[in-house]
């Protein structure tokens, strides 16, 4: 399925302030699924700067999804959920691949800022990211699925 | 991934033709990158005006777009958007590049 189909076969809620996403844990679907979440989120009134950090928050957790828990070989479907409130969006992401390691979230810091080119690292950024980003994450394992839930908090802005 | 260089001065400036370096675009623009900078000059500006969204594989391409040039030569950014701006200062890597707020002007370019 290209973009353009993920995109119409992506199920979107229509409650008033709800949104649901049924996509494949695929870059292309991910990417469509972005695009579908943002117009959703700009159509209940969101903010420019709010929509930008849920959708990077959401592309980072995705791609987890994509890269770590399916291994990015047998890509699977992923639920996305996400509750505006005043004080702040919910996201609530379910998958069915492999568990985090040790069934815990990583929580790494800033990265390392070395002084040669070479030591400079080029990935590690999407935890922190999401991190930094977020008031509150959880995540569990719940029979073969992980639930991971995100709090973005709403700047108005 | 489009990717468009033209020379001013001694300076290659790369204008990167897409909205988005994500997951999905990471591989393409680092190779697309590599073909670009492997016969040029010394000194690169990448002007990502036209990108809207850059996420963690997006920032590592552009890393290792960086990490993968001759040791004499330099890549610097120009005209980030405040939303990637955001991305780069972040994760810190506002320190390991030299950032422009314009690629137009060859003389501030060199100077940086």
């Amino acid at each position: 399925m290209d973009a353009q189909g993920a995109r119409a076969g992506a199920t979107t809620g229509l409650a008033p302030t709800g949104i649901r996403i049924g996509l494949t844990a695929k870059e292309a679907h991910i990417r469509a699924a972005l695009a579908t979440l943002r117009r959703a989120l700009a159509g209940r009134g969101l903010g420019p700067t709010d929509c930008d950090t849920t959708e990077l928050v959401l592309a980072e957790a995705l791609n987890n999804i994509a890269e770590h828990a399916y291994g990015g070989q047998h890509p699977g479907p992923v639920r996305l959920s996400l509750r505006l409130g005043r004080g702040g969006i919910t996201a609530s992401l379910r998958d069915r691949g492999g568990p985090m390691s040790g069934s815990r979230m990583p929580e790494p810091g800033p990265p390392a800022i070395g002084v040669r080119r070479e030591a400079i690292p080029e990935g590690g950024f999407g935890w922190f990211l999401i991190r930094d980003l977020t008031t509150a994450r959880r995540y569990r394992r719940v029979r073969g699925e992980n639930r991971l839930t995100l709090c973005i908090p709403r700047t108005g802005s | 991934m489009e990717l468009r260089s033209t020379r001013s001065e001694g300076i290659a400036i790369i204008r990167v033709d897409a909205g988005r370096i994500d997951a999905a675009a990471a591989i393409r623009f680092k190779d697309a990158m590599r073909t670009l900078t492997k016969d040029g000059p010394d000194h690169f500006v990448l002007d990502m005006a036209q990108v809207e969204f850059v996420d963690s594989s997006g920032l590592g391409a552009i890393v290792a777009a960086m990490k993968q040039l001759g040791p004499r030569q330099r890549l610097d950014l120009a005209a980030l958007r405040p939303e990637v701006d955001r991305v780069f200062r972040l994760t810190r890597m506002d320190r390991v590049f030299t950032i422009h707020a314009s690629s137009n002007d060859p003389g501030s370019l060199a100077a940086g």
